[in-house]
């Protein structure tokens, strides 16, 4: 092999993380060796991995690669283009980041071997990748089937606990039930030609009645992997019980994944687009979204509190590709584009800024061995390091400009003003609702995270322990700075990130913006026109910034006044303490009262007279009660059903096979009894 | 050209930056008038802010960095938004970066910061201030971006400049969609600025107070810029809605003559606005806190129907 090509490098990197994970087996219980080499070098591999996609995005590459393993018939089919690339890319930066945390995040506690850990969690990226590169319906199960399996490993990493191992289960069944619907998926996309290579499945032509059934199936599918309305139920369960680093790696890459695999098969596999698979999405995806940030306002558990959060950032993904996907049934290549742009955008920006937020509440975790908002408060002082890291995160994630979640932000409001050209009015007067959605989601993104931020960082420490909190290690912060410089890049530079899309558009919706966003220069966002809409996050922080940095001088210039320090005020009290502060639940009140009708809530109210005051509400989630537990029900009662038939007698058993028997000879034809 | 727009670009800043205080004098003003009172003269907000910037400020003990970096970010956010917005020129060169919804965003970062800020001293009146100053914030952002949204269909682009020149171009015709979009903007400017009925400016009242309540651990010169950049907004926004709805006679570019009916025109429509201010706050009294959830979606719910107006009726 004199040059290797682009998709062979990728494999190596991929082999190299295995390597590193099997290396963790041999040094199962040597944490230093583990912490320091083995997960600093996977880190690595995550950089190469993104030099990688970068320089295949950048020259365009399409390489097949099969590799001679697997059953003797099925041989993996390996593909990399630039849809793959681009996730891959952002699949390394992330990688990067959590992987150098790791190496000062892990202790060597009670739980799983740290080799062990080594070993899952190279397993998982190893095969998150693989998902990615792969060109056959086999290779994709097999891939997709060990990131959950190796997830939920992780995800039970502390499996001495029983509510974490709870929590693992649930993720393993909507995984798993997940899986079926994608199996079922490919095998209509196959359409009975027995080939499962994704290039068969190009060329096949089904019927609309069957490519919807596709279609729907991997909806299904893939929205149990994302955390899609109603199957979100297990990420705020599965996040508080990870490890931080699995959680950044599940919630800022795996979700993603599965967009992926959205957009693979809507856009690329099938080759017929119908309007209502657009509106199917769409609707899906508004509704993931309100209701994740509506519930994640008023979360008391910072995981879960980010937990929520997630689902309504798929939620927005969903609804951008649902967006492209109704344009592009119409034909509307360029809006399409747009759309996709934004979708693709969010991608990248909720990748790192989210795996950024769930590495925050690690290290806060670790400083306190508190995640719950009630006990804690007034960390900037103790971890300032960590707090303004944080802030970079909350920034991004509240949508504020000029900071990444904002760009893709406005390229999907963008998207949606271009509608009122559709052939169906009735759409026509969906998107003004559609578009009101957005506009709520994004502003209670902000109160979602302001709570986060200002609960957490700000205030007054709610416990004593707190003024004891440490700042996160250097390892930590090397993590977290990486992720935190990309995020601030992706906000200050979209442009250039937009042009590493074009190839993917290409191979999704057959063009690209058609190069108006450079035409103005490479400071200047015009995605469609500049009379249309422009924004220059670069301008406009050189504006902020100057006009802070005049007020400064003039203020310092013009006025001698100085600054004294006093305690504040008590507000006429004799004295303050940090309880009189608000809480989280109070935070989240106010949504409460306005959103009512979406919580199931149990309050306990204390007398007044209790000496012990004690408030608590338990907000539950309402498709608990109304779509999980009938379903358990019903499966107890089956259970308990068929559970008659078991005798414990050897036997019954017997008799149970020779009648089965009989009947199935009964069955074939051409067997006279 | 570029040396014109600079120019051009400083003149609109600083003259929004010196009349800002002036239409807060001037609102406070007609209340006092309209109540009976003598009043402290128009001038009086320059007078507070040149005290203020004179005093020692006092800092809690605890106050983080952001405590201290946020009036200035505020001012800062402020300065920007009534840069962006077109009074009485439609050359701005700041405008480019940033767009209608980008000056939502400035809005709402400005909020995100002071909010923080508020909650950092940890003191009962900040936290309740910042949680009141979100709640309110959460429905009327959405509800200004949907109001931005009805006009950028008008005009299809969500250019601020682009959005003045097609509305000045359409002679005095009256949309349906922008009479409810108006309304709309009325309400969300009420909430906005904190003023009656969701807020009162004048009164340090703990069961209702939003503003008060998130600067109310400020002091000196940072109170100073917080008070300025609370007139810079009110500022903005009027001059948003001047934009939008009563956008005849502005100066577009390249005439310089007409400078001198641009000028004067829209100080005049700027105090008409103060008047129409001041008779709302008089006429009307201030809603339990409660309230002000519905008052919000009223104003989101009549964007959204102006937005769907103009899609039905196509005006």
């Amino acid at each position: 092999m004199a040059n290797p090509t682009l998709i062979d490098l990728v494999l190596w990197v991929i082999s190299g993380w295995l390597v590193i994970g099997f290396l963790g087996i041999l040094t199962l219980h040597k944490f230093t060796f583990v912490a320091r080499v083995l997960f600093p070098l996977g880190g690595v591999g995550g950089l190469i991995l993104a030099l990688l996609a970068l320089r295949s995005l950048n020259s365009g590459v399409d390489e097949n690669r099969t590799l001679p393993i697997g059953l003797p018939q099925l041989i993996f089919h390996l593909r990399l283009d630039a849809l793959s690339s681009f996730f891959l890319l952002v699949l390394g930066v992330v990688i990067f980041g959590v992987s150098i945390f790791s190496a000062g995040y892990f202790r060597n506690s009670a739980g799983t071997a740290p080799g062990l850990l080594a070993l899952e969690f190279h397993f998982f990226i190893a095969s998150m990748a693989l998902v990615l590169i792969s060109d056959d319906a086999y290779v994709f199960m097999v891939a997709w089937e060990s990131m959950a399996m190796s997830s939920y490993f992780l995800v039970t990493a502390n499996h001495k606990m029983p509510k974490i191992r709870a929590a693992g289960f649930l993720y393993l069944l909507v995984a798993h039930i997940g899986a079926i619907a994608l199996l079922l998926s490919f095998g209509v996309l196959q359409a009975n030609s027995g080939d499962y290579t994704f290039s068969n499945m190009r060329i096949q032509s089904l019927s609309p009645f069957w490519a919807s059934v596709a279609f729907v199936l991997a909806v299904f599918g893939f929205g149990a992997k994302a955390g899609i309305l109603p199957l979100h139920i297990w990420l705020p369960e599965a996040h508080p019980a990870a490890p931080s680093p699995v959680s950044a790696l599940m919630s800022g890459i795996m979700l993603k994944i599965a967009v992926y695999g959205m957009l693979r098969v809507s856009f690329d596999l099938l080759h017929i687009h119908l309007w209502w698979w657009g509106v199917l999405l769409l609707v899906l995806g508004l509704g993931t979204a309100l209701f994740g940030v509506i519930f994640a306002a008023v979360q008391s558990d910072m995981k879960r509190l980010l937990a929520y959060s997630s689902i309504e950032n798929i939620g927005l993904l969903f609804s951008a590709m649902g967006l492209a996907l109704l344009f592009y049934s119409y034909g509307m290549n360029t809006i399409a584009a747009l759309a996709l742009t934004a979708c693709l955008y969010h991608v990248a920006a909720h990748a790192v800024f989210k795996s950024l937020l769930f590495l925050v509440t690690g290290s806060v975790l670790h400083a306190t061995g508190e995640r719950n908002l009630g006990r804690l408060g007034g960390l900037i002082r103790f971890m300032p390091w960590v707090a303004w890291l944080a802030f970079i995160g909350v920034l991004a994630s509240s949508g504020l400009p000029p900071f990444s979640g904002f760009v893709s932000e406005w390229l999907l409001l963008q998207s949606f003003l271009f509608t009122p050209s559709l052939p169906q009015p009735i759409l026509n007067m969906f998107i003004p609702v559609a578009t009101a959605s957005i506009a709520l989601t994004a502003a209670l993104a902000g109160y979602a995270m302001v709570k986060f931020f200002g609960v957490v960082f700000l205030g007054q420490p709610r416990e004593e322990k707190l003024n004891h909190a440490q700042d996160a290690g250097l390892f930590e912060k090397i993590g977290m700075v990486w992720l935190a410089v990309v995020t601030l890049l992706l906000g200050l530079l979209p442009n250039l990130t937009i042009d590493l899309m074009e190839p993917v558009m290409r191979v999704l919706v057959g063009q690209g913006l058609a190069g108006e966003s450079k035409s103005h220069g490479w400071w200047l966002l015009t995605p469609i026109s500049i009379e249309r809409a422009s924004y220059s996050p670069v301008y406009f922080l050189i504006g902020i910034a100057t006009a802070i940095a005049f007020t400064f001088i003039l203020v310092r210039i013009l006025y001698h006044a100085r600054l004294r320090r006093s305690a504040p005020w008590a507000g006429g009290h004799a004295w303050t303490n940090s309880r009189m502060q608000d809480t989280a639940e109070g935070y989240g009140q106010p949504i409460r009262q306005v959103f009512e009708p979406f919580f199931s809530m149990k309050r306990q109210l204390p007398k007044p007279d209790d000496l012990e005051p004690k408030y608590e509400v338990i907000v539950s989630d309402k498709f608990w009660e109304g779509l999980y537990m009938p379903v358990v029900r019903l499966t107890e009662f089956l259970s308990a059903l068929v559970g008659r038939l078991q005798r414990g007698r050897i036997s019954i058993y017997l008799l149970y096979s020779f009648i089965t028997l009989i009947f199935l000879l009964l069955l074939v034809p051409g067997v006279k009894i | 050209m570029i040396l014109r727009q600079i120019f051009l670009q400083s003149i609109v800043s600083g003259a929004s930056l010196l009349l800002a205080p002036l239409l807060m004098g001037w609102v406070s003003q007609l209340r006092a008038w309209l109540q009976n009172r003598k009043g402290p003269g128009i001038l009086q907000p320059y007078r507070a802010l040149h005290k203020l910037f004179n005093k020692d400020s006092v800092m809690a003990d605890t106050a983080s960095p952001l405590f201290r970096f946020a009036p200035y970010l505020v001012f800062g956010c402020m300065v920007l938004a009534s840069a962006i917005v077109p009074t009485f020129s439609t050359e701005l060169p700041l405008a480019k970066a940033a767009d209608a919804i980008a000056l939502v965003g400035i809005f709402a970062l400005a909020r995100i910061f002071i909010s923080l800020a508020a909650m950092d001293i940890g003191t009962a009146f900040g936290t309740l201030g910042a949680r009141r100053e979100m709640f309110v914030g959460f429905l009327a952002e959405p509800a200004l971006l949907m109001i931005f949204f009805t006009s950028s269909l008008i005009a299809h682009s969500t250019s601020l400049i682009t959005i003045v020149h097609s509305l000045t171009g359409s002679s005095f015709a009256i949309y349906p969609s922008l009479v409810f979009a108006a309304f709309a903007f009325i309400l969300i400017f009420l909430a906005e600025n904190a003023r009656v009925p969701v807020d009162n400016p004048s009164t340090h009242l703990e069961l209702t107070m939003i503003h008060e309540a998130l600067i109310l651990e400020y002091s000196g010169r940072h109170l100073a810029l917080l008070e300025w950049a609370a007139s810079l907004k009110l500022f903005a926004y009027s001059s948003v809605g001047i934009a939008l709805f009563l956008p005849w006679g502005i100066n577009e570019a390249g005439s310089d003559i007409s400078f001198l009916y641009a000028i004067p025109l829209f100080i005049f429509k700027l105090f008409s606005i103060g008047i129409l201010l001041a008779l709302i706050e008089t006429f009307s009294a201030k809603m339990r806190i409660f309230r002000v959830p519905e008052f919000l979606a009223t104003a989101f719910l009549l964007a959204v129907i102006g937005m769907l107006t103009y899609i039905l009726l196509g005006a």
